[in-house]
């Protein structure tokens, strides 16, 4: 697993569970791309459900439901959080 | 469009809008982030019915209408839906073009209020560009259903701004913001974000060197906001317009030294409009908790689980198809028995004037013959297909699809909006054609471009629906018959899937080599459906519109093919000739010649195809009246036609060259014509390969 000093990937956060962004790990267009999304510095992120597959991945990302791709959710470095 | 244009200038540019002839009305722009009723709300102002669908990136083209309010004419503009307007996909350089240089007197944001602060981001960035700014404050009721409150006054202060609380679809608040609109001299006083000192010590800097060689209207802050952000578009601009003042490149040289210091500070910006936006929603936001049942997540648990995803989109498929079959059935019965007792009476008619035999040819047995079946075959099917299908699109299970649905499309190297599109295409693959603008790589757009036929289109569905029910549903005890009929759309509809990702595999490995881009999909919340503003948008926008392009080309369609089939030459008909030409090779491929012939002649539109087929059959042997679909069973089966020969026909129909509508929108939208050969030749391989080889097997086994 990745474990980067006890922060994870998106990609790895369990459904239900939620973090907050750390920092992303692309850069140019893609991490720009990410940014406009509201994929900001601290921003709280919660793991909504599983595609029927298991890709993609649909997070809540400031109050709207958004799929991302596993691959793209690994270039995003989170800390889990415990939240009620 | 694009800032490539040759503009004379930043501040002076002017786009080609198509309405700007219309100089005396006011112009208001409408933007927002997808699924906030932006369409609605431009619907419910304008009175024009633009079609609005629960799913993100509908609004691909703007969209313009207009109204009076107090004796004076507004001209709206609705922008497509974006979270953003710094980025670079195609949605968000339209609506920030028109933003920026469209010149709009208003602009209005549309604003979701169950989720305020990514909302606000918009606004803000919007604020940057103009000071005209109105917030409509939407979706009310799902806010105060969700026990969200939110404090009008305070945000209007805080942002500086009018901001109207609207419940669009119910046309809540409409005339307090056309009242607003009216009254609006100019807005006192936005409060624009402020940034970190670093970046508006930058800021002023820029734009000092600005100031000195722009004009004094210019936007100067919001324009080295961009060059700080690295907006090579708007860099290029300026370059262009300080080369032809004579000015050389010298502020820019200035400028760009400025920036080289500071790498990386466009994040920076974007960081901080959204904290900025965060901080002003949390203020005037009040959440209950106690309220929420969250419905959406208990609806999605089961549409997208593992277990039921799958199984629910095929059952909500079939389902539509069989009500579609059973449905239209005895109305489409009663249609044709209507037009033909009705073709009676013109018989009379045209032995009373004596009318000439040709003429009651071409008009009777062919023009109103034709017409009589395009409309008692594709009315009543499509008038039950499109609500239904419109149910689903309003009710926001269409992004489900595409989220159930995405793995498959990225095994095959392409995006799962590509499925947004196919759903288009099963009204007209034309539409499905402009729908591919929502996909931003263009090697993905043209991948859905190309595989979008593969979705059979309502043109198209008439046949699949007549020929299933004759043969395959005529398999079995007539109790089952709508059933196993559907289950056989269902088939053909999944061959037609299946097909389109293995032809965007072969395409993403061959002559449009890449690795899938990436793909974010919004889920909106579910919303309840406007039942009867669903029937008259899909009867009148859909079903009529698929009807009447039918009915045009259908009259010169009927009467060529009369003529090509009454024409003799050594006692053979035209038609027949053509027929006989192409039968050998429609041997191979299954089918007989008369319906290659018929697809050939069909090219204009798929809809004419049975039609056509019917009258070159009805001329070899008249007298035949095709009141029911049990007579067009005995017509087909008198001309040599097998369980084969139908399966091969709908798979024809299915695989087959787009038709010439589909032809000349790809041309446009890809501007040439390199990319509708090649589709032109792909699918005809296909469709000759596919249909070749279950003829043999066919013959091999039976």
């Amino acid at each position: 697993m990745s474990c980067l000093n006890g922060n994870i990937l998106l990609s790895k956060l369990p459904v239900g569970k939620s973090g907050i962004v750390i920092d992303l790990l692309n850069e140019g267009d893609k991490r720009r791309r990410f940014l406009d999304l509201g994929l900001t510095p601290n921003t709280l992120v919660k793991a909504e459900r599983l595609s029927p597959s298991g890709n993609p991945i649909a997070f809540n990302i400031r109050g709207t439901v958004l799929a991302l791709r596993k691959d793209e959710a690994s270039k995003i470095l989170i800390k889990v959080i415990d939240r009620r | 469009m694009g800032l490539t244009q040759e503009s004379s200038g930043l501040s002076l540019i002017k786009y080609e809008y198509p309405f700007e002839e219309h100089e005396d009305k006011t112009v208001i722009a409408l933007a927002g982030n997808p699924n906030t009723g932006k369409s609605t709300l431009f619907n419910y102002m304008t009175g024009l019915k633009q079609h609005t669908g629960n799913w993100p990136g509908k609004t691909v083209l703007n969209a313009y209408g207009s109204y009076r309010h107090e004796g004076k004419e507004y001209m709206i503009v609705d922008l497509p839906g974006t979270y953003s307007i710094l980025a670079n996909s195609e949605e968000e350089e339209i609506a920030r073009n028109f933003v920026c240089f469209g010149n709009p007197e208003v602009t209005i944001v549309v604003v979701d209020s169950t989720c305020l602060e990514r909302n606000l981001n918009l606004v803000l960035q919007i604020m940057e560009i103009t000071d005209n700014v109105i917030v409509s404050l939407n979706l009310m009721d799902e806010a105060k259903r969700k026990g969200i409150k939110i404090d009008v006054k305070k945000l209007e202060v805080l942002l500086g701004i009018p901001v109207i609380p609207t419940i669009a679809r119910d046309g809540v608040g409409i005339t307090e913001i056309m009242k607003t609109i009216t009254n609006l001299q100019s807005i006192v006083n936005p409060n624009k974000v402020k940034y970190s000192e670093k970046v508006e010590s930058l800021i002023s800097k820029i734009e000092s060197i600005l100031l000195e060689y722009l004009d004094k209207n210019t936007n100067t802050r919001w324009i080295s906001l961009r060059l700080i952000d690295g907006d090579i578009e708007i860099k290029n601009q300026l370059e262009k317009l300080l080369l032809r003042n004579g000015v050389g490149r010298k502020p820019l040289e200035e400028i760009e030294e400025i920036l080289s210091e500071n790498e990386n500070i466009g994040d920076e910006i974007v960081t901080e409009i959204y904290y900025y936006a965060e901080e002003i929603a949390k203020v005037v936001t009040e959440v209950d908790n106690s309220k929420k049942i969250n419905w959406d997540k208990k609806i999605d648990d089961i549409l997208t689980s593992k277990i039921t995803g799958y199984p629910i989109m095929i059952l909500l498929l079939g389902v539509i198809f069989w009500l579609t079959i059973v449905g239209a059935n005895y109305p489409s019965e009663l249609l044709a028995k209507g037009l033909f007792a009705l073709e009676k009476n013109l018989n009379i008619l045209f032995t009373h004037l004596n009318a000439p035999d040709w003429l009651y040819g071409i008009l009777v047995l062919g023009v109103y013959r034709t017409l009589a079946w395009v409309i008692s075959v594709m009315l009543p099917p499509m008038a039950i297909f499109f609500p239904l299908f419109t149910l689903l699109e309003d009710l926001g299970y269409l992004p489900r699809v595409a989220f159930n649905l995405d793995n498959s499309f990225r095994k095959a190297g392409t995006n799962g909006k590509q499925s947004l599109t196919m759903c288009m295409g099963f009204g007209c693959n034309a539409a499905g054609i402009i729908a591919c603008r929502i996909i931003d790589s263009p090697r993905e757009k043209l991948i859905a471009m190309i595989t979008n036929n593969f979705v059979p289109c309502n043109g198209r569905f008439p046949i699949i629906i007549a020929i299933s029910t004759i043969f395959v549903g005529g398999l079995v005890n007539s109790q089952y018959n709508s059933i196993i009929a559907a289950i056989s759309v269902v088939v053909v509809v999944l061959i037609g899937i299946l097909t389109t990702l293995l032809v965007s595999k072969f395409l993403s490995v061959t002559f449009l080599k890449g690795m899938p881009s990436s793909f974010t999909l919004e889920l909106p919340p579910y919303r309840k459906p406007q039942l009867g503003k669903i029937l008259i948008r899909s009867i009148l926008d859909r079903t009529l519109f698929v009807l009447s392009r039918a009915i045009i080309v259908a009259i010169p369609a009927g009467a060529i093919t009369w003529v090509f089939a009454n024409i003799n030459i050594n006692g053979v008909s035209l038609l027949q000739t053509c027929a006989s030409f192409l039968n050998p090779f429609a041997k191979l491929l299954g089918l007989d010649g008369l319906i290659l012939m018929a697809f050939l002649l069909g090219l204009p539109a798929n809809e004419i195809v049975l039609p056509i087929l019917i009258m070159g059959y009805m001329s070899q042997n008249t007298m035949i009246e095709l009141e029911s679909i049990d007579a067009l069973k005995t017509l087909l089966l008198n001309n040599g036609w097998t369980f084969v020969t139908g399966i091969n026909f709908m798979l024809f129909s299915l695989l087959h060259f787009p038709c010439g509508t589909t032809i000349l929108t790809m041309k446009n939208e890809t501007k040439g014509l390199k990319w509708p050969i090649f589709t032109i030749v792909l699918t005809t391989i296909i469709t000759i390969l596919v249909t070749f080889i279950i003829n043999i097997i066919s013959k091999i086994f039976i």
